[in-house]
């Protein structure tokens, strides 16, 4: 379909060669295993193709369709056309890894700019042109500090109000050195905003302290005094953060967090059924030679001339090999590029303003629910920033069912990962979410109570 | 290629020096050669680790390269060179003077002998 | 000339893309967290659009020209992925919503992991892994837990050929195996005596690419997967190379236990400047259930009436999770897409046109470049970027000087076995003319490289930038845009 050659290009090719059909080429394959018949749909062209996927798109029901509160590591942002625009220029997505600097400035400045703007979100030095996801950002930076370590401190001490997506993927990770924990997110130890049971647990075994701002359940908490414990007791602190957040609070790079990463799906990407997304990454100066993944740095050209390179790529795989700290070979390219575009359109301006929204929308979404019968607001949960966790009289699946049949996606079932949290559903609201929306929701609800 | 008499050397390019129970360690002419312009230096260890022939000792990173430096001798780490943090250009212009890595206390001399001296190592050099 | 960064453009009090004014009554901002300084650049929308688009333009891409990149499958991104990819019933859907909401999304997953299996000869699939590497990084978990599982603690070193790209051992030091070098023989195959010597109770397995990275199907592929079974190891195949083996193999077919996929190499996925990738990966029978957690499955059986219902299920001995939410789903549209079009005979004709380009390439440059292993390649093949009677001249600078010529070089210093290597895949989305043309800018590259060095030497010569001192990026490191502490100047708004 995309081959192009014809029957006389093959004749020659083949002459050059030296043999007289194409089956020849393949002769080293055991004769037995040759050419199976493979058992698949017969080809479409591009038209059937098309009419073909528009019809399993049909089968969905989207954001589109449905009035969104669902959040818990996904947002429903406003994502401006000119995005889209200038990620389809060919020059950028059909380009491959800029491992050739004179013909691929245009990734690389794009990177470069982007590490700059992380740093100037988070409040950091250094970042990297990114990781896989949030969740496999989370590992790297488990790995990062074991390392740093040399392997000697064998406790990470993990909140268990980071996402619990975050800490599956750092156990998946980690599950071959039996000699490491992973602690201090059982219910014991809870999930109390003031976090004096977790704390406590931080000593001189700790190699890193993982915690999420803002939380899983939407909660902004002052990590001053736990960075300040982790450092005296001489372990690095990891803050996973929502970028959105960051337009409005203080960076983690201001309370001396060591690294700052997340999930950077918030800027300019689609929720494309979760993937793909964007992990963001960046650390102090202290740990810029640990940092995984691929860096790009400023240099001259042969001319004088300004120019970026891809830097410190000993440390990769590449070279490394299996001494290198991460496997790591690409990065998110294109969801990078995004990110980059969206913060260069909203800007200061924009991106104040997108926190904003998603804080006011979300506090008067919360207001009217606490007023209703049958619905609580976790008081001592506050101050939060776009999501917030109500309890619910009735069963949270009866409650996600009616909102359903309204056309409306109420939320996530906490329950499915806090048996603790059995009857509590989280909601978030953004930028998109009209006043009118959250009053449809309110009287959705009301409905259930009295219907 | 500089291959001073006076050492002992490994197959793996690290060069030694004992004085008073005291073993100097460091890269080799030839290596750092290899590697070209060194940017960084990574130890592996700390002053008071005990160490075996064949432990890691560092990671020289340069532009196109990472290699790994090991023990030629087993004891205790008693000093570190720290400097060549901030200046790893020195492993290049000194490797056998100011560019020294680390400095042990050996725990068998008789280890010594299984290095190469230097018309042996110069040979080795020159095959490879 | 260089194009100034988003911070040199930024000027105070100019806005971009804004928003409505609040519709709720105002709650206070939380005390004490409210954030001083936001360092972010102010530009106008417009000014953002002619920066990225001017940029773009010093960029080489596969829409521009011939991409012969060893190892990468640069072949053509059809426009047609990224249409569908785009509709807002697939794009605009959320990974949490509830499974009878999103069939759509389900079934489309479900099709391309047995889509998957077919075109490879396994047992299951799954979709979750983000990259190659991370592809890898599941196939090792696998072993590991399997052998675990077991109680064979004392399996721990994996064999990995010498030629084998970066991210095989270092996938598998991630996870505390020893990596053991396995040698090449002299036709480029795996070995055979020195597998055998090191299959003993330590070993876990094998990481092998198959057709390898010299682009040589290996001769003894059914011996050595049984050698490495016999000893009670799992072969692990690196299916980087798949472009040459569509409907011509399948590695299941020979027992390799574990294969991962380049959706972004062997399925047209779009390379994205570096990313995003997608990683499938394929298990035997014996291996199902270890895989990631979750897997799309059918989770209700329907009949003449009914459709299936598709959902997530949990294999029972899983890794667990690698990843959040479903892996790249985005990149699964568009492989689905590329497969439906293509069919079996389509995929055929990928690897045979694949096969046939690299050949005829090989053919016309071996009396000029020397081909350590003469036999015919599969989809790519390694030459030598270097004459031993032209001491001067390195891989390196015969890549460089390509770009004068408007091609993109070659892989360049892999794999490690060869002095030099220039490692060349056409892929089969290439018309003749366009390799003539390579092979004619080849051969007038090494006569310069006798008659007139220095062009190589300095070259590129008419790219936007020549060639860069990476000593200097590596030295005096500048990783981000310098912003003073008083930035932005001028009046704040």
């Amino acid at each position: 379909m995309f081959t192009p050659h014809t029957k006389h290009d093959v004749e020659v090719m083949l002459g050059s060669i030296g043999v007289g059909k194409i089956e020849d080429l393949f002769k080293e394959i055991p004769a037995q295993f040759r050419y199976p018949d493979l058992n698949l749909p017969p080809r479409l062209t591009e038209m059937e193709a098309a009419a073909e996927l528009e019809s399993i798109a049909s089968a969905n029901a989207t954001t589109k369709d449905l009035l969104s509160f669902l959040g818990a590591g996904a947002y429903d942002h406003y994502i401006p056309a000119a995005i889209d625009n200038l990620l389809q220029r060919g020059e950028f997505y059909t380009a491959y890894t800029p491992y050739q600097p004179e013909i691929s400035q245009g990734t690389l400045q794009a990177i470069f700019e982007f590490q700059s703007l992380i740093c100037k979100l988070t409040g950091m030095d250094v970042s990297n042109a990114s990781h896989y996801d949030g969740a496999t950002a989370a590992a790297e930076a488990v790995i990062l500090a074991y390392g740093h370590f040399r392997n000697k401190r064998k406790k990470i001490l993990v909140s268990r109000a980071v996402n619990p997506q975050y800490r599956q993927v750092i156990r998946t990770y980690m599950q071959a050195d039996t000699s490491l924990q992973i602690v201090g997110d059982d219910p014991e130890t809870g999930i109390a905003p003031e976090m004096d049971k977790f704390i406590a647990q931080i000593d001189h075994d700790t190699a890193l302290v993982v915690v999420q701002y803002p939380d899983f359940f939407g909660r902004i908490i002052d990590y001053t005094q736990l960075i300040e414990t982790a450092h005296q007791l001489g372990a690095l602190v990891a803050v996973a953060v929502n970028p959105t957040a960051l337009g409005l609070l203080t960076p983690p790079g201001e309370i001396g967090a060591d690294i700052a990463f997340g999930e950077g799906q918030p800027l300019g990407i689609p929720l494309s059924y979760g993937g793909p997304y964007l992990g963001f990454f960046a650390v102090k100066d202290a740990l810029l030679r640990k940092l995984a993944g691929r860096l790009v740095g400023e240099t001259v050209d042969a001319d004088g001339k300004l120019a970026y390179v891809l830097t410190l790529t000993a440390r990769e795989q590449h070279i490394r090999r299996e001494k290198a700290s991460s496997n790591i070979c690409s990065n998110q390219g294109l969801m990078t590029l995004a990110a980059t575009i969206y913060m260069s359109l909203l800007g200061k301006h924009g991106l104040q303003q997108v926190a904003n929204l998603c804080y006011q929308k979300a506090h008067f979404a919360a207001d009217q629910l606490s007023g209703m019968d049958g619905f609580t607001l976790v008081d001592e949960w506050t101050p939060f920033f776009h999501e917030f966790v109500v309890k619910c009289d009735e069963p949270v699946d009866q409650v996600l069912e009616h909102l359903l049949q309204h056309n409306i996606l109420g939320g996530y079932n906490l329950g499915q990962d806090y048996p603790e949290l059995k009857d509590h559903l989280l909601l978030a609201v953004t930028e998109k979410i009209k006043r009118e929306d959250i009053e449809y929701l309110c009287a959705v609800l009301q409905e259930e109570n009295h219907g | 290629m500089l291959v001073p008499e006076n050492l002992k050397y490994q197959k793996t390019d690290e060069w030694v020096k004992v004085k008073d129970g005291i073993a100097t360690i460091g890269i080799t002419d030839y290596a750092q050669d290899s590697l070209s312009d060194v940017v960084f230096v990574e130890f592996e260890i700390d002053v008071d680790d005990e160490v075996s022939v064949g432990d890691s000792l560092a990671t020289i990173e340069s532009v196109k390269a990472a290699a790994e430096v090991v023990f030629p001798v087993s004891g205790k780490v008693v000093e570190v060179n720290q400097t060549l943090v901030d200046t790893p250009e020195v492993l290049n212009e000194s490797p056998y003077e100011e560019g020294w890595l680390v400095k042990v206390q050996v725990s068998d001399e008789s280890e010594l002998d299984k290095l190469m001296d230097a018309p042996a190592y110069d040979t080795y050099c020159q095959e490879r | 000339m260089a194009e100034p960064t988003i911070f040199d453009l930024s000027v105070t009090g100019r806005k971009g893309v804004t928003f409505p004014k609040a519709d709720v009554p105002e709650t206070a901002l939380p005390k004490g967290f409210v954030r001083g300084k936001l360092q972010l650049p102010e530009m106008s929308e417009m000014e953002v659009v002619r920066h990225f688009t001017s940029i773009s333009q010093k960029n080489y891409a596969i829409d521009l020209g011939f991409y012969p990149l060893g190892s990468c499958t640069m072949k053509y991104n059809p426009k047609i992925n990224e249409a569908v990819s785009r509709l807002p019933g697939f794009a605009a859907t959320h990974p949490r919503q509830p499974e009878n909401s999103v069939q759509g999304n389900l079934y489309l997953m479900y099709s391309l992991q047995e889509m998957l299996k077919e075109i490879a000869g396994f047992a299951a699939v799954t979709l979750q892994p983000a990259a190659g590497a991370h592809g890898e990084l599941v196939g090792t978990l696998i072993i590991h837990k399997y052998h675990k599982d077991r109680g064979d603690h004392q399996r721990t070193r994996i064999l990995i050929p010498d030629s084998a790209h970066g991210t095989n051992p270092a996938s598998s030091a991630m996870l505390g195996f020893e990596v053991v070098p396995l040698p090449s023989d002299a036709r480029g195959n795996v070995d055979l005596e020195a597998l055998k010597s090191l299959c003993d109770e330590r070993l876990a397995g094998l990481m092998f690419t198959n057709p390898n990275t010299l682009g040589l199907f290996d001769e003894n592929v059914c011996e050595v997967v049984r050698i490495v079974h016999e000893a009670g190891g799992l072969v692990y195949g690196d299916g980087a190379n798949m472009n040459a083996l569509l409907g011509v193999f399948r590695p299941g077919d020979v027992g390799i236990d574990i294969l991962h996929f380049n959706l972004h190499k062997t399925f047209s996925t779009p390379h994205g400047g570096g990313g995003p990738g997608s990683g499938p990966v394929a298990v035997a029978n014996h291996l199902v259930d270890y895989l990631p957690d979750p897997l799309v499955g059918i989770v209700e059986e329907g009949d003449e009436e009914n459709a299936p219902l598709y959902g997530f299920i949990h294999p029972v001995k899983s890794i667990g999770r690698i990843k959040s939410f479903n892996g790249h789903f985005g990149m699964h549209i568009r492989a689905f897409t590329y497969i439906s079009m293509l069919g079996k005979e389509g995929l055929r004709d990928v690897a045979e046109k694949a096969v046939l380009n690299a050949n005829y390439l090989q053919q016309k440059l071996k009396g000029t470049y020397t081909l350590p292993y003469d036999r015919p390649c599969m989809h790519e093949f390694v030459l030598e970027g270097m004459w031993k009677d032209v001491p001067g001249i390195h891989a390196l600078d015969i890549a460089k000087r390509l770009m004068d010529y408007d091609f993109h070089p070659p892989t360049n210093y892999f794999p490690l076995i060869v002095h030099e290597a220039l490692m060349i895949e056409p892929t089969e989305t290439e018309a003749k003319e366009t390799l003539d043309r390579f092979v004619e800018a080849m051969l007038k590259i090494a006569e310069e490289a006798r008659t007139n060095p220095e062009l190589l030497h300095d070259a590129p010569h008419h790219t936007p930038v020549r060639r860069c001192d990476e000593l200097k990026a590596a030295k005096d490191l500048v990783l981000c845009c310098y912003v003073s502490e008083n930035w932005p100047p001028g009046p704040q708004e």
